[in-house]
């Protein structure tokens, strides 16, 4: 796993910690710990620090699955981000994964527009 | 009563809560303690004449939702806890020789002996059936009258009423369609089985949420108060997170039959002292179009504290001051980003002659354990149900590990 070493640049965690502040930080918190029963956290959790393709579709489609996570269920609704660009998602998205307690691999804008290409 | 799987309290020695007052805050003369700290999501809680508790879970614990709990020797703490019904919920009650519970979807009855001990655990009657469960604001908070019947809350499943649903500038549905199956409270008969929607009266309407409701046997009305409205700076070109942290009213209704309470056109603004047009449906945080004639609150509370139980007392342990007065126990908030989040309290609204006498106040805080929560997990405990005991001691539950406190005070 040494790629998860690979140091993420402080600009691009400058820039999605400005996004997180404008559009997650209401419902996920400022510690990432999201509110029990209504909205999920984003520590330690494989939705985060997991696959980029899921998690860059959780952002553009928005979650109202309601599943379980970690034994707990969240009722509120994640509206469809898709209004923010492949840049602001990205650097969110790479936030949030190095954030909380949170580590793993940056994503990029072009990963994005490849997911956004691909999702309906 | 027939035999139900029997519980143990597992964890009762793992946390002490025989700190002074279980670490709540009182006005003077009042004492707290805790008579269990981890029953499980207690939410709505009632107590029998005998004292003995009724607790709705909004998570099983051993398959079950509902425990029935006694303090067997007196010694301040529940030693014997029962449990029945196979579903979550947060309403419970009882009236008239029956416990009424409930799930997200129905309603139930068990019968009553003369102890108030349930006769059928496994055999409840089906009242309602059918009542829309859309995750968000589920929970069917039930209250009855002396006519027979029950009222119940049927909650929105949705923030305003938007065409995305807490999307940022996305529009009001208009006319709002959720109108017609939730978004109010709903009357049945008490004693009727699998009664649904068209079986009922939609008594109230514009209610977001409603958790806390009871009814006022002193002037005989309805009073329920509001979870009000998230996210004002949805609409950034109107509100910034500062003015959404604080604007946006929980707010304490008396209900007649046919009662317009505004959501979601309308939301009651605390600065403003009045209600204004939604942004999802035009407003600038100034117009009031739509929002004359509209139910206005007897009582307008912080923005987002989310109360989630009200309690008239009508105990006679308590000073005077609080006779017919109303508890509210408010869960605390978490949509007040950037601001510290507020609430986390049991409050008191005085009352004479059913209308508020009195600025509220709070009557008890501390459930947090933290000075400052920014963020709600940080809560160790949340305010979520209220009961009048047989001596008039207040019950409070708490849903995040599950303590139940009694407040009681004492004349000296």
């Amino acid at each position: 796993m040494a790629f998860l070493s690979i140091p993420v640049d402080k600009a691009t965690m400058e820039r999605g910690k400005k996004v997180y502040i404008q559009y997650c930080i209401a419902c996920h918190q400022v510690d990432g710990g999201g509110v029990p029963g209504l909205n999920p956290p984003l520590e330690k959790t494989p939705h985060v620090a997991g696959s980029k393709t899921k998690l860059i579709r959780i952002i553009l489609k928005g979650m109202d699955t309601h599943e379980e996570i970690d034994g707990e269920t969240y009722s509120n609704v994640m509206a469809p981000h898709n209004h923010l660009t492949d840049q602001q998602i990205a650097d969110v998205l790479t936030y949030v994964r190095n954030s909380f307690g949170n580590k793993a691999i940056a994503i990029t804008p072009g990963d994005v527009k490849y997911v956004r290409a691909r999702t309906k | 009563m027939n035999p139900i799987s029997d519980l143990q309290l597992e964890v009762k020695e793992k946390i002490n809560l025989d700190i002074e007052n279980a670490g709540l805050k009182l006005p003077a003369g009042f004492s707290a303690s805790a008579l269990a700290d981890s029953v499980g999501k207690a939410r709505h809680i009632v107590v029998t004449k005998k004292g003995a508790l009724y607790i709705k879970l909004s998570k099983l614990v051993k398959g079950k939702g509902i425990l029935y709990a006694k303090d067997t020797d007196a010694d301040g703490k529940i030693d014997d806890i029962k449990s029945f019904g196979n579903y979550i919920g947060t309403g419970i009650t009882i009236k008239g020789g029956y416990l009424y519970a409930s799930s997200n979807e129905e309603v139930f009855r068990y019968a009553l002996n003369e102890n108030e001990e349930v006769t059928n655990p496994d055999a409840p009657e089906k009242i309602i059936t059918g009542l829309i469960n859309g995750r968000q604001h589920n929970t069917k908070s039930l209250v009855l009258d002396d006519k027979g019947n029950i009222y119940v809350n049927v909650g929105s499943p949705s923030n305003s009423c938007q065409e995305i649903d807490r999307g940022t500038s996305s529009k009001g549905k208009d006319p709002c369609p959720i109108l017609d199956s939730a978004g109010g409270i709903w009357q049945f008969r008490a004693d009727k089985l699998n009664q649904t929607y068209k079986d009922g009266i939609r008594y109230a309407t514009g209610l977001r949420n409603v958790m806390g409701l009871d009814w006022n046997y002193q002037i005989d009305e309805l009073f329920v108060i509001q979870h009000g409205r998230d996210q004002l700076d949805m609409f950034p070109e109107n509100f910034t997170p500062q003015q959404n942290a604080v604007i946006p009213a929980e707010e304490m209704f008396m209900i007649k039959k046919g009662a317009n309470c505004g959501w979601p056109y309308c939301y009651f603004d605390v600065q403003q002292n009045k209600k204004v047009l939604a942004p999802e449906y035009g407003g600038d945080g100034k117009k009031t179009t739509r929002c004359e004639g509209v139910e206005q609150p007897i009582v307008a509370f912080p923005a987002h504290v989310a109360p989630n139980a009200l309690l008239f007392y009508t105990g006679n342990m308590f000073p005077g001051k609080y006779k017919n007065g109303a508890f509210v126990a408010f869960h605390g908030s978490w949509n007040r980003s950037p601001e510290k989040q507020e609430g986390y309290y049991v409050a008191f609204v005085p009352f004479k002659d059913g209308k508020p006498s009195g600025p509220w106040e709070i009557f008890a805080d501390g459930f947090a354990g933290v000075e400052t929560v920014m963020s709600p997990k940080q809560a160790m405990h949340r305010p979520c149900g209220l009961a009048q005991g047989p001596d008039g001691a207040l019950y409070v539950s708490d849903d995040v590990k599950g303590t139940i406190y009694k407040i009681i005070y004492k004349n000296n």
